[in-house]
């Protein structure tokens, strides 16, 4: 087991959030996460990433056995774990490349691997450019500064190419992208699937799922996973709305693993 | 105030040095300047808080320390082994030690522009130096200016001459050494470019040992010159420091200012700008970064006294510890000086609870077809910006160095002498790497 969620609260700002999440995660696994605004989907992402100022109140993480909470965002970074943010940030002054060679060479350093050298760099970006059709002037120029919305969730699937995590959380990537930016967007996460990597895709739209095709689907209703299922949950979901799951927890279904 | 009262006593009371600086066989207008300065300064006093243009900087610390005047030490200086490296890299430089020429430092020529000491120039040119010594930075009103025009020993004198471009940066290296005792030296500079001559002035200041630096420099940019001026100032925890640089711009004239603040327990600098001719464009850029204790103070006056002139400035403040820092920039605005075009940014950044930084942009408008803009902003590293590169893996420390970087990214970005560049990039990866003094 890669992930191991068990009965996690998360309060920020004294707000209780997340009030006992259960959630288990097999290496090479993709589990989708939806639910209505406000439902604690963001949260979920970021308390995995270690956000200053999200605080754990109650319950476990176990990542590749070990407490993850324990760990400060950089070295869960290095232990292979990836947020793609719902609002990648801006970074005035430094170059998209400056920063990703530091971040790969933090992340080799702590795997005991060699740190790259311009030229293997350079190699690396190149390759992983085409991933995502991300322009070249686009990774020399400040970290998304300037960049439209399409380019920086397609700026943060690039960087996911480059860093080439264990565990990718994937926080709203489809907020705001017009469908050929999805698309191109989707298709970049499709190739970078593989048995040695999981993902979690948070996202509040069916939408997102009809290009990545999850194993699993989760309902985060106020702080809690309300159902889980296989990837045709989605397809009900969209149909019968979250008010649904909201006002009557149906039983778990078949292909579900609580 | 009678505390600053009596310190200048002690100024009154080297009055036989101030007779000592006077050179031998100085001009008369020279020794008429010096005698007017000395008695201006002792009218006028230190500086206090009381003053506006010195309300956040209190020079307490200079008045009161007996600072021995400091060009009997620089002899000795020269034969055994400098205090700190001098920066330049392999280029051609001219070295003062305590305000003092220093021709066993010095190397290199500096093509068709003519550099020689102010004594020099005294003795060779008489009449150039008539003509601006003294006359581009008035001290009516600065105490320091008139210290430092009283006390004038020697300094640097460059003349661009007309039509001529000087490829290779004129630097300038001051080095400060004290002995046994603190010492100040009054370093004077005086630039004369005439029309559309074009050079890269570089002044470093550089020293490790308690002294007082009072310097001054004078820069004319004749017509349709083109001045690029490099202050990079790094001086080590027991240096203070004071300069006055006034450049006059006549018709269509450039004046590009690059300001490097980097080190100095506590150091001031007036930039002053005076465009008294039609067309002229200036640019001030400056970058200080604080730690610990220090105190760092700008001022800029660009005055605006003739149309169709443009003005861009650019400060940034890094602060971090206990550091205090000061911006004041104003603008004026003559009443005929229409078709203005003048904005000016202040911003700053706060790395530790205890850092202060007091900035006041000031605009003076008396004519009403002009373009002007200011604005000022303080901050801190932003805490979503922080998270997110954690969140790639790099460590707080590196993560906030980076942060920094990038603030200061668009004014090292606009060095154009690369050895300045790097060491102004490499200063902020060496004094950012490490953890922040914040609690």
């Amino acid at each position: 087991m890669l992930l191991e969620i068990k009965d996690l609260h998360a309060s920020v700002g004294g707000n209780e959030i997340l009030k006992g999440v259960d959630l288990s995660v097999n290496e090479g696994e993709v589990h989708a996460i939806m639910g209505p605004n406000g439902s604690g989907k963001s949260t979920l992402a970021h308390v995995l990433a270690g956000r200053p100022g999200y605080e754990v109140t109650k319950g476990q993480v176990l990542y590749k056995g070990q407490n993850l909470l324990a760990m400060s965002p950089e070295i869960r970074a290095r232990e292979g774990i990836f947020l793609a943010f719902q609002y990648p940030v801006e970074i005035p002054g430094v170059s998209n490349v400056y920063f990703l060679k530091n971040a790969v060479n933090a992340i080799r350093k702590h795997r005991g691997e060699p740190e790259l050298d311009a030229m293997d760099f350079l190699k690396l970006t190149r390759e992983k450019a085409k991933l995502v059709d991300i322009d070249e002037d686009l990774i020399k120029r400040p970290v998304n500064e300037g960049f439209s919305g399409g380019e920086k969730k397609r700026n943060e699937i690039f960087q996911m190419a480059v860093l080439n995590p264990t565990l990718a959380i994937l926080d709203e990537t489809d907020s705001g992208l017009d469908i050929d930016a999805l698309r191109t967007v989707a298709s970049g996460v499709n190739q970078l699937r593989s048995p040695k990597r999981s993902m979690i895709v948070v996202t509040h739209y069916q939408r997102l799922l009809n290009y990545i095709v999850p194993d699993f689907l989760h309902v985060l209703v106020d702080g809690r996973i309300a159902l889980s299922g296989g990837k045709e949950l989605a397809l009900e979901l969209e149909e019968k709305g979250y008010a649904w799951v909201e006002k009557e927890p149906p039983a778990p279904r078949l292909g579900a693993r609580v | 105030m009678e505390a600053i009262a009596r310190e200048n006593d002690l100024y009154n009371a080297s009055l036989a040095g101030f007779e000592q600086a006077r050179l031998d066989g100085e001009p008369a207008w020279l020794s008429e300047l010096r005698r007017d300065a000395f008695a201006r300064f002792t009218a006028l006093g230190f500086p206090t808080t009381k003053e506006e243009a010195w309300r956040y900087t209190s020079v307490a610390p200079i008045a009161k320390r007996p600072f021995r005047p400091a060009a009997k030490e620089s002899a000795r200086l020269s034969r055994r082994p400098l205090p700190v490296p001098l920066p330049g890299g392999e280029g051609a430089r001219f070295v003062f030690v305590n305000g003092r020429p220093a021709p066993e430092l010095s190397r290199g020529s500096f093509g068709a522009g003519v550099v020689v000491t102010l004594r020099e120039a005294l003795r060779d040119r008489p009449e150039a130096v008539e003509a601006h010594l003294g006359r581009i930075a008035g001290f009516e009103k600065s105490a320091f200016t008139a210290l430092n025009t009283a006390f004038l020993e020697d300094g640097a004198f460059i003349l661009l001459p007309k039509d001529t471009v000087v490829e290779e940066p004129v630097h300038l290296v001051f080095l400060s050494a004290a002995g046994s005792e603190p010492v100040v030296s009054h370093t004077r500079v005086l630039v004369v470019a005439e029309a559309n001559s074009q050079a890269k002035i570089i002044e470093t200041y550089v020293g490790d040992s308690a002294y007082f630096t009072n310097a001054v420099t004078e820069i004319v940019c004749g017509d349709g010159a083109v001045v690029e001026h490099y202050k990079v100032q790094r001086e080590g925890p027991l240096a203070f420091h004071v300069q006055t640089i006034q450049a006059a711009q006549e018709r269509g004239s450039r004046f590009d200012s690059h300001n490097l603040c980097l080190g100095a327990a506590l150091a001031r600098t007036d930039i002053n700008v005076l465009f008294q001719a039609e067309g002229g464009e200036c640019s001030l850029n400056g970058l200080f970064v604080t730690a610990g204790a220090q105190h760092v103070d700008n001022h800029t006056l660009i005055d605006h006294a003739r149309p169709h002139c443009t003005s861009r400035e650019l400060y940034k403040g890094i602060l971090d510890g206990k550091s205090r820092g000061v911006f004041h920039g104003k603008i004026v605005v003559r009443p005929d000086a229409q078709k203005t075009d003048a904005i000016q940014t202040n911003k700053n950044l706060l790395l530790s609870r205890e850092a202060l930084v007091n900035s006041t942009p000031a605009l003076e408008i008396l004519a009403d077809d002009v373009k002007c803009r200011h604005g000022s902003t303080i901050g801190q590293l932003d805490a979503s910006a922080l998270f997110y590169l954690r969140a790639r893996g790099l460590g707080e420390a590196e993560a906030r160095a980076m942060l920094t970087y990038g603030f200061a990214a668009d004014l090292t970005s606009r060095i154009r002498v690369p050895w300045i560049r790097e060491e102004a990039e490499a200063f902020l990866g060496r004094s950012l790497a490490r953890p922040s003094e914040a609690s």
